[in-house]
């Protein structure tokens, strides 16, 4: 081959790149979607490509109030142990079947009774479910539960068609069939999702695109460059760091919203030998520990200032939120007063945390200002799946770990702080603290249960089984042309009313 | 030949087998519980058992190994805890990814490597020697995630000559396929092509200095007669033997280009699948690349024989 035959073929690989078609929007994911089933699927990252596949009995407005979606309306009976829905006439699956209150019905039994169903202690408390009329469906309760709503918000909500479903059994990712504004066409492991739009849509007029592409692009600064580079549209959980220099670039745009899930120390309490030591066993030594942190310093020094600094469940922009117990400035002589109280000069603790780097720095900011207490915190560094297992174990002193957040504040404490909690992993136990918290599930008066939250955070704010820290920022960058985007402090990408500028 | 190859493959049976028993332990040795990994935040104790039952992890440890070699014996290398896909299928999607890229990585390897092997054994000492070197070096001192990410910063953000990263499937269109995997096979084939360079570059310098090759130069034959035709096919037969031993390499380094350059290939499997406790897929991979690299040993003792006739009768 001559060296200009060489040169022109070279040319014509790097000009011939076909032009991406207007209508398809590409998002780079920071991460591999599990089993696309939401009955199955367990990852935040998964919960992204069903906004778009499929829809719900209810959704959430950005500031968290319930709003119809697949349900109009609905009414609980008096002892809340009713739940009375209508639901939207003239919706179809993607298969074409139709939606309907049958169909709620057989959602809600895959749910509870398919083996592999991850949703069973999400639709617990339902007992039975009768079908009213064709566009009715009447949801009887065990107990009166008021988390039971914020569950239909998310995956336990999602309607998927009874028909494919039965069809399909537990194998049903690679042809998922939903109601949304897009249907499933392909998937690549580790390369690809791709959805086209649905026809047929209830809510067609709101959706502007004919394909999404979801592309997990694990490396946070290849995620940008793809963006920067015009290969993806709109990217999810851009790094802190990057965020400057994103808001410098015109091409670029910037969305943001404080997430409802935390980051803290879990410290172990009582779950075996490893709680025996002076911050396991005496509460002052806790409170010690969280008054030498510096929230809002940890947050700048780590976070550019982009996170939102807590020392709750809830972040400080949640209505949950107990205002009687703001964050505390640091006081490195209280925390000094408080050992000296507690009968200890020097506080040796081993901190857990997982290798990502930013956990590291993370580690390193709470070494030093503890440090200046007499806090002796020793990092080690686990790799997440390990960290997880260990944490279960009782094989750690202190663990820097978060929670993904949920929408009913019950999803973040209950089963972190009550005696029998699934993830109790400190194994905190105190029957006030449980009486409290469950009464807050079972009332559907939103005074009542935000009286409860408050008592149970007051005692919690004492006894302080987990040290929180901040509150993660979801951080979305997005090509210049995209626009209509809404941020959602669940981190969800809804395609509603999102375009391309002309 | 071929009897060659068939005694061969017989020796190489217990080796696999004894790869199968280490990979099976190893990864048992592995602190975190598969099953945790796969419950994801809830982790719901009533869930986790019916995963262990299911997935048979509560089985003593020799049932479960003897339960998988067994299955495996009959080509099934059982299923992926994480996306419930067969073993077999996702290495079968996978395979060709990783092989395209590790193709395009060696011909790019052995495109730049042993040309300029050659030219500084033959200029030894000289300034293009020097260069040479100083190349290779930086060849092999570079990490791969850096060079990458340089890469897609200046070709594909700055320039936006090549996609910066994705797969496309070589037979579905076969321009963007080699277009999206121009710059990580360049990004694998460089680091390679430094280990090639050098290797040439010795096994030139002994051959150049060698008896036969005065004498066909005294026999007034050109200088490129001499160096390609009588001292590069006798150097040929220590670089086959790099060039096999670069593809444990090429593997290695597939890991981590795929990472950057998110290519759904084996690598990006097997990453994935080791945080994820896949155990079933960690071990359906390194089985194949055992029983690959093996292959590759064996191909390589072949062509030692095809390229010089002396080995033959040993």
């Amino acid at each position: 081959m001559s060296y200009k035959r060489m040169l022109a073929l070279t040319a014509a690989l790097m000009i011939g790149a076909p032009f991406a078609q207007a209508a398809d929007l590409r998002i780079g994911l920071a991460e591999d979607p599990d089993v696309l089933d939401p009955d199955q699927s367990r990852t935040f990252v998964g919960r992204i490509v069903y906004a778009a596949l499929c829809d719900k009995l209810v959704d959430i407005t950005p500031d968290l109030q319930i709003i119809p979606q697949l349900a109009t309306e609905w009414e609980w009976s008096d002892d809340g142990k009713v739940l009375t829905m209508k639901l939207r006439e003239g919706v179809t699956f993607h298969d074409g079947e139709p939606f309907n209150a049958t169909a709620v019905a057989a959602n809600i039994d895959r749910s509870q009774n398919l083996d592999e169903s991850r949703r069973k202690s999400e639709v617990a408390s339902i007992a039975s479910t009768e079908v009213v009329d064709d566009l009715t469906i009447r949801i009887n309760l065990t107990n009166a539960d008021a988390t039971l709503i914020a569950q239909l918000a998310d995956r336990a909500g999602m309607m998927m068609s009874p028909k494919a479903a039965a069809e399909a059994g537990a194998d049903f990712a690679n042809n998922l069939v939903c109601s949304g504004p897009f249907k499933f066409k392909e998937r690549v492991q580790q390369d690809r999702i791709v959805l086209e739009k649905f026809a047929d849509y209830w809510n067609a007029d709101q959706i502007n695109f004919d394909t999404v592409t979801y592309l997990p692009i694990t490396d946070g600064t290849v995620r940008l460059a793809n963006l920067r580079a015009g290969d993806v549209d709109i990217i999810e959980r851009l790094a802190a760091t990057d965020v400057t220099s994103v808001r410098a670039d015109d091409n670029l745009q910037l969305e943001m919203a404080v997430s409802l899930g935390y980051q803290g120390i879990t410290v172990n309490v009582n779950n075996g030998d490893r709680a025996q030591n002076p911050l396991g066993q005496d509460a002052r030594v806790r409170r010690a520990l969280s008054l030498a942190i510096d929230r809002e310093a940890l947050n700048q020094v780590v976070f550019e200032g982009v996170m939102a600094a807590g020392n709750q469940p809830f972040p400080p922009t949640s209505p949950w939120y107990s205002t009687a117990h703001p964050i505390p400035a640091r006081d490195v002589e209280a925390a000094k007063a408080l050992l000296a109280d507690a009968g200890v000069e020097t506080v040796e603790v081993e901190l857990q945390l997982s290798t990502d780097p930013v956990a590291q720095q993370v580690g390193q900011v709470i070494q030093a200002m503890a440090a200046e207490a007499g806090f002796d915190v020793k990092i080690v560094a686990k790799e997440f799946a390990t960290q997880l297992s260990e944490q279960t174990a009782g094989n750690y002193e202190a663990s820097q770990i978060g929670w993904s957040g949920r929408v009913d504040p019950d999803g973040n404490i209950h089963q972190f702080m009550t005696c029998d909690g699934g993830i109790n992993d400190s194994k905190y136990c105190n029957p006030a603290v449980d009486e409290l918290l469950n009464a807050a599930r079972t009332s559907n008066i939103v005074e009542e249960r935000k009286a409860d939250y408050d008592a149970a955070l007051a005692i919690l704010a004492e006894d302080m089984p987990i040290i929180y820290l901040y509150h993660q920022t979801w951080i979305w960058a997005l090509a210049g042309k995209v626009q209509g985007y809404t941020p959602y402090p669940d981190g969800m990408i809804r395609l509603e009313g999102v375009s391309f500028a002309e | 030949m071929l009897s060659f190859i068939g005694r061969r493959i017989l020796i190489a049976i217990p080796t696999v087998l004894l790869i199968s028993v280490f990979v099976f332990f190893m990864q048992k040795l592995l602190p975190g519980d598969p099953v945790l990994a796969l419950a994801g935040e809830d982790r719901n104790p009533e869930i986790l058992e019916f995963l262990r039952e299911k997935y048979r992890l509560n089985d003593p440890l020799y049932v479960q190994y003897f339960t998988w070699i067994g299955n495996a014996l009959q080509g099934d290398l059982g299923i992926s805890l994480r996306t419930q896909q067969p073993v077999l299928t996702l290495i079968g999607q996978k395979l060709p990814v990783t092989i395209q890229l590790a193709v395009m990585a060696l011909i790019i390897a052995i495109v730049i490597g042993v040309p300029a092997g050659i030219v500084s054994a033959y200029r030894k000492g000289t300034w293009v020697d020097w260069l040479a070197n100083i190349l290779a070096l930086s060849g092999l001192s570079v990490p791969n995630f850096w060079l990458g990410i340089m890469l897609i910063l200046l070709v594909s953000v700055k320039l936006g000559w090549l996609p910066a990263s994705g797969y496309q499937p070589f037979l579905d269109d076969p321009l963007q396929s080699i277009r999206t995997m121009l710059m990580p096979a360049f990004v694998l084939g460089t680091g390679l092509a430094a280990t090639l360079m050098r290797h040439t570059r010795s096994a030139m310098l002994g051959v150049l200095k060698s008896d036969y090759v005065r004498t066909a130069r005294a026999k007034g034959l050109s200088e490129t007669t001499v160096v390609v035709k009588h001292a590069l096919r006798n150097a040929l037969v220590p670089i086959v033997t790099v060039v096999t031993l670069l593809f444990g390499e090429l593997l290695a380094g597939a890991v981590l280009t795929e990472q950057i350059f998110t290519i759904p290939g084996f690598g990006k499997l097997v990453v994935d699948a080791v945080f994820n406790r896949d155990y079933a897929v960690v071990q359906g991979i390194v089985l194949c690349t055992a029983i690959a690299f093996i292959a590759m040993n064996i191909l390589a003792d072949a062509l030692y024989r095809v390229l010089n006739p002396r080995m033959r009768n040993s």
